[in-house]
C-alpha cells in the first residue's frame, strides 16, 4: 500500500537492468573478458579466490567481472556458488616444501641454501604512474632470465631452524586426526589452531592487515621476523579409498609466510623461536603475511602470554574477519525496518513528553505547554 | 551415487535393497511426519514407507528414517539385533555413509529394532548444560500404538493434556522417560516408528502415570 | 589461455536450491530446537544467493521444510510486497516451483521478518522467522562463550537487570522490539525484531514457530501451544503498543499500525503493517476515516497488489 514499496517485483527488476547496464558501461568502449582479468588482474583473482574459498581462476574473473570490480561482491558470488558443489573429501595436506618456485625470500638470512628469488613482486618499484600503460602504448614484456628451481633445492627456513633445535617444532599431529571445518560445523569455541587458520585464510585481508598492524603496534607485540615468503605451485593429491593410494589432482598456487617470532619463554614454554603461519590461494603477500602475524598473536595461551590485545581474542578476530558476513549484516540496515522504528519512535515521544513535562517545557510535539504538576 | 538396486559390498551375500525412489520428496515427506510428530508429542503422523523394502530386522518406517536423517556425520548405534546383521549394516553404510559407533553415549541416532529388551535411557548421550542439542535421538522399530492409556503426556507441543500407549517397551520404560524428562533440558528424544505412523516424545514432554 | 567456466542451467540446483546433505542437517538441528523450546541449536549455515543478514537463516529452514505441495506466503515488516520479501518470495517460485499466497489463511508455510500477522494461525501452519542476531543475551555480553554457560546455568541476571534499570531511569521498560521471553520455564529466547506488540501471539500459539538465524548459524523453536512469557516485573507488567487510532484505511482496532507521512506539513495517517489484513477489510467494505481521502487514495490504489492464487 505504500508507493515506496509496492510494485516491488518491478522496482526490482527494473533495478537490475540498470545495474546491468551501469556494469557494462560505455558501449563505445570494449566489453573485458574473462580471460583479460584473469591473465591481467591476477592479484584481484587470488583474492577473489581466496576469501570466496573456491580454487578457479576462470569463476573468480567472471565473478570480478560480474561484481563491476567490487572484491568483496565478487568473494560473496564464489562463496554462494562454492556451497552448491558436491564434496568428494579432504585432500593430503599440501607440501609446500616440494613447491615449484616462483618467489622465496626470507628477511631472516643474508642468502641460503636456494638462494633468494625475488620473483614477480612490487617490492623495490617506485610507485610511479607508468603512463605507457595508459597510452596503450604497452609493448611485449621483455624476456627474462629465469631460474629454474627444483622443489629439492629449496629447503623452507623453518626446517633449517628446526634442524638446530632454535625454534619450535611445528606441533604434530597423527595422519588420521580429524581435521575441522568450519563450512561443515559451525564456529565454537574454543577454536583449535586448525580452525582458526582456516578462518583466518577465508578472512578478510584488510581486517587482518589492521590487526597485525595493531601488533606491530604494541598491542600484543610479537617480535616477527619473515623467516620465508614462498608462492609458487604445489600439488594437490587425494587419497583414493578404492585405489588405496594418493592421485594428483592437479596443481594450486599459493604464497605461504612462515613468521618467526622471538621468545623469551614463560612458565609453560622454553626461550625459542616460534611460529606464525600464513597461506593462502595465489600471490597474495599482504595476506599471507598478516595472517601468520595474526596466528602467532592468537597463539598466547599455549605459550603462556597475557591476553592484552583484540589481536589475540580468539572469538573477536574469528567471529569478525568473514568480510561474507560482515557486509551482508552491516548492509542489511538497508531493508526496511520502519516496523521497528515505529515502535521506537512511539517510545522516543512518550520519553519525551515525559521528561519535558517534568521539565515544565513546552513539547514542540504537540505545540502547547504541558501543564506542570 | 545411483540409488538403483546394485550389488551389496563385501561380507553381504544379498543384493542391496533400494532407498528412496524420489530422495528429495519422500525424505521431505517423511520429515515433515518427523517434524509434527516431534512438535506435537504423542500424536501419530502418518508415513507410508512400504515403498522400502530394508533387509531385517530393519523395518521399512527405520529405513525411511535413517535416510531421511543420517549422514556420514551422525554416528549411529544399533541394537545387538540390527549390528548382527551385515545386511542391514551394508545398507545403512551404502545409503548413508553413516559411522557405526558401538556405545550408545557415542551415538547421535540409535535404532531399537527389539525394544522390549533395550538399553535402559540413561545409557545413551544425554547432552550437556550448554550443549543439550548434543544428545541421542532413539528410534524405537515395531512399535504399535495401542489404545491402552499408559501414561498422560503434557508440555509444549500439548494444547492440554493427552494420553499415550506405544508398544512393546521394556519393564520400567515409563518410569525412565519421567526422569529423562526431570533432567530437562538434558536427555534423549524418542521415535517411536510403527508400520505407517510415527510419534515422538522429546524430552520437554511431562509424563504421568494413568490413574496415578 | 582460457578461462571457459562450467556454467550450471537453473535446473542445476536441487529443489528449493539447497542439497539434501544440507538439509538433512538443517532438519537434524531443528528436531533438537522443537526437543528443547528457546534453546539455539548451532548449525553450519551456508553461504546462500542472497547476503548474511537479508534472511539467510529463514530462507535455508524453509527450504529444509518445504515440499512441492507446500504453500508459502512471504512477508517483511507485515507486507507481502516490500521489496525483500518479493525477491524471497520469487527465490523459492523460481526454485521450488511451489504456490505462493498473499493470503494469511491458504499459506501452510509463513516466512517472516519483523511481524507476525494479526489474522491467528492455525495447528497445521508453520512460521518461519529470520532473525538477525538470536543471543537475547548479546547485547549484555558479547562473548557467545559467557552466554553460553549463562543459558546452561538458567543465569539470566545480568537481563533482568538491564529491563530494572530502564524502569529506574525511565519509568519504563525501554525495549520495544525483540523483546525477550522466556519459553517454557526454562530459557530466554529472543523473538527476532518483531515488535513487542506480537509477543502475546506467540504464548500457546497453534502454529509450530521456528528460527533461522544463517549468519550467526542457529536456528530455535517453539512447538505448538507453547508458554512464553514476556519477561517483567511484578509491579511493571508486561505491556504492548497500543495505538489511540484505528486504521486509517480500514478502520481496524487492536492492530499494529505503522505511520505513513503524506506531505510535509506534519500530514500523518495509521495504517496497518499486516498488508494483507488490510486488503481483506476493506474487501469486506470496512473503510477507515481515511480511506476516502485523496491522498491515502493514492496510498490504497492504482498499485494493488495481484492476489496470487494457489496454482
Amino acid at each position: 500500500m505504500y508507493v515506496a514499496v509496492k510494485g516491488g517485483e518491478e522496482a526490482i527488476s527494473n533495478a537490475h537492468q540498470l545495474l546491468a547496464k551501469r556494469r557494462r558501461g560505455d558501449t563505445s568502449v570494449p566489453a573485458l573478458t574473462v580471460d583479460q582479468i584473469a591473465e591481467q588482474l591476477s592479484l584481484a583473482v587470488a583474492r577473489v579466490m581466496g576469501e570466496g574459498s573456491l580454487y578457479d581462476e576462470g569463476l573468480a574473473a567472471l565473478a570480478i567481472k560480474q561484481a563491476r570490480g567490487d572484491l568483496i561482491e565478487a568473494a560473496f558470488l564464489m562463496r554462494a556458488y562454492r556451497t552448491t558443489l558436491p564434496r568428494l573429501g579432504y585432500s593430503q595436506p599440501l607440501d609446500t616444501g616440494r613447491m615449484y618456485i616462483e618467489r622465496r625470500i626470507s628477511a631472516t638470512y643474508k642468502d641460503l641454501p636456494g638462494g633468494q628469488v625475488l620473483g614477480p613482486t612490487f617490492d623495490y618499484s617506485h610507485r610511479l604512474l607508468d603512463f605507457a600503460l595508459a597510452a596503450d602504448a604497452e609493448g611485449l614484456p621483455e624476456a627474462v632470465a629465469r631460474r629454474v628451481s627444483t622443489p629439492a633445492s629449496m629447503p623452507r627456513v623453518t626446517d633449517l631452524l628446526g634442524d638446530e633445535g632454535l625454534i619450535e617444532p611445528d606441533p604434530a599431529r597423527s595422519a588420521d586426526a580429524a581435521v575441522s571445518d568450519l563450512t561443515r560445523e559451525p564456529l565454537s569455541f574454543p577454536a583449535d589452531r586448525d580452525l582458526r587458520l582456516q578462518n583466518l585464510a577465508r578472512g578478510d585481508e584488510g581486517f587482518l592487515l589492521a590487526l597485525a598492524y595493531s601488533s606491530q603496534r604494541g598491542y600484543a607485540r610479537t617480535h616477527p621476523f619473515t623467516g620465508e615468503i614462498r608462492y609458487g605451485a604445489v600439488e594437490v593429491e587425494f587419497f583414493a579409498e578404492e585405489l588405496g593410494f594418493a592421485i594428483t589432482l592437479g596443481t594450486i598456487k599459493v604464497t605461504e609466510c612462515q613468521m618467526v617470532n622471538q621468545f623469551s619463554g614463560s612458565a609453560k614454554a622454553a626461550p625459542t623461536f616460534t611460529r606464525g603461519y600464513g597461506l593462502v590461494f595465489g600471490q597474495v603477500e599482504r595476506k599471507a603475511m598478516a595472517m601468520s602475524m595474526v596466528d602467532r598473536a592468537m597463539r598466547w595461551e599455549e605459550l603462556g602470554e597475557e591476553l592484552t590485545a583484540p589481536v589475540q581474542d580468539h572469538e573477536f578476530v574469528l567471529s569478525h574477519s568473514d568480510n561474507i558476513q560482515a557486509t551482508g549484516f552491516v548492509e542489511h540496515l538497508k531493508l526496511p525496518h520502519y516496523v521497528d522504528f515505529q515502535a521506537e519512535l512511539d517510545l522516543i515521544r512518550k520519553l519525551r513528553a515525559e521528561w519535558l513535562e517534568a521539565q515544565g517545557a513546552v513539547d514542540p510535539a504537540n505545540g502547547k505547554k504541558e501543564a506542570a504538576e | 551415487m545411483s540409488l538403483e538396486t546394485r550389488q551389496a559390498p563385501a561380507g553381504s551375500n544379498a543384493v542391496l535393497a533400494a532407498g528412496f525412489s524420489d530422495p528429495v520428496h519422500d525424505a521431505q515427506r517423511c520429515f515433515r511426519a518427523l517434524m509434527n510428530a516431534m512438535a506435537q508429542p504423542g500424536k501419530r503422523q502418518t508415513y507410508d514407507a512400504s515403498q522400502l523394502k530394508p533387509p531385517v530386522p530393519l523395518t521399512p518406517m527405520g529405513a525411511a528414517l535413517a535416510l531421511t536423517l543420517f549422514d556420514y556425520d551422525t554416528a549411529i548405534w544399533l541394537d545387538p539385533g540390527l549390528a548382527r546383521s551385515l545386511d542391514v549394516l551394508a545398507f545403512l553404510r551404502f545409503h548413508t555413509s553413516a559411522p557405526i559407533v558401538s556405545t550408545p553415549v557415542e551415538a547421535s541416532f540409535a535404532i531399537v529394532s527389539d525394544p522390549a529388551q533395550m538399553s535402559a535411557l540413561s545409557n545413551f548421550n544425554q547432552g550437556s548444560a550448554d550443549y543439550p542439542d548434543r544428545s541421542t535421538t532413539v528410534i524405537l522399530l515395531n512399535q504399535t500404538f495401542s489404545t491402552d492409556e499408559h501414561v498422560e503426556l503434557s508440555g509444549p507441543g500439548l494444547k492440554e493434556p493427552e494420553s499415550f500407549s506405544s508398544t512393546p517397551v521394556p519393564n520400567g520404560f515409563w518410569r525412565q522417560v519421567q526422569a529423562n524428562n526431570a533432567q530437562y533440558p538434558r536427555g534423549v528424544d524418542l521415535v517411536f516408528a510403527g508400520t505407517d505412523k510415527i510419534a515422538a516424545l522429546p524430552r520437554s514432554t511431562r509424563i504421568s502415570p494413568k490413574g496415578a | 589461455m582460457t578461462y571457459a567456466p562450467q556454467t550450471p542451467s537453473e535446473s542445476a540446483y536441487n529443489f528449493a536450491y539447497l542439497d539434501e546433505q544440507t538439509k538433512r542437517m538443517i532438519r537434524r538441528a531443528l528436531l533438537k530446537g522443537i526437543a528443547i523450546p528457546g534453546y539455539q541449536v548451532p548449525f553450519a549455515s551456508r553461504e546462500m544467493p542472497m547476503p548474511y543478514g537479508w534472511g539467510t537463516g529463514g530462507v535455508q529452514v524453509t527450504a529444509s521444510i518445504i515440499g512441492k505441495d507446500d504453500c508459502l506466503k512471504m512477508i517483511d515488516q507485515g507486507s507481502d510486497d516490500t521489496t525483500n520479501a518479493v525477491s524471497l518470495r520469487g527465490f523459492f517460485k523460481k526454485t521450488a516451483g511451489v504456490a505462493t499466497t498473499f493470503e494469511t489463511a491458504d499459506a501452510s508455510i509463513i516466512q517472516t521478518r519483523h511481524r507476525i500477522p494479526e489474522k491467528p494461525l492455525r495447528e497445521d501452519q508453520v512460521i518461519v522467522f529470520q532473525v538477525p542476531i538470536p543471543e537475547p543475551l548479546r547485547f549484555l555480553e558479547p562473548r557467545e562463550t559467557e552466554t553460553r554457560k549463562m543459558h546452561g546455568l538458567e543465569d539470566y541476571g545480568l537481563m533482568h537487570v538491564k529491563l530494572y534499570e530502564d524502569i529506574a531511569k525511565n519509568g519504563h521498560i525501554a525495549t520495544t522490539y525483540a523483546y525477550p521471553v522466556k519459553v517454557n520455564g526454562r530459557y530466554v529466547m529472543d523473538p527476532s525484531p518483531t515488535p513487542k506488540f506480537d509477543n502475546p501471539k506467540i504464548d500457546r500459539m497453534p502454529a509450530l514457530q521456528l528460527y533461522g538465524a544463517g549468519r550467526e548459524q542457529r536456528v530455535y523453536a517453539v512447538p505448538p501451544y507453547t508458554d512464553v512469557k514476556s519477561l517483567d516485573f511484578e509491579d511493571y507488567p508486561f505491556e504492548v503498543q497500543s495505538f489511540d487510532k484505528p486504521c486509517g484505511l480500514c478502520s481496524a482496532e487492536g492492530v499494529y499500525l505503522d505511520e505513513v507521512i503524506l506531505d510535509d506539513h506534519g500530514g500523518r495517517m495509521f495504517v496497518c503493517s499486516d498488508t494483507n489484513h488490510c486488503e481483506e477489510r476493506r474487501a469486506q467494505g470496512l473503510t477507515g476515516p481515511m480511506a476516502a481521502a485523496p491522498t491515502a487514495a493514492q496510498l490504497s490504489d492504482g498499485n494493488e497488489p495481484k492476489p496470487e492464487t494457489r496454482t
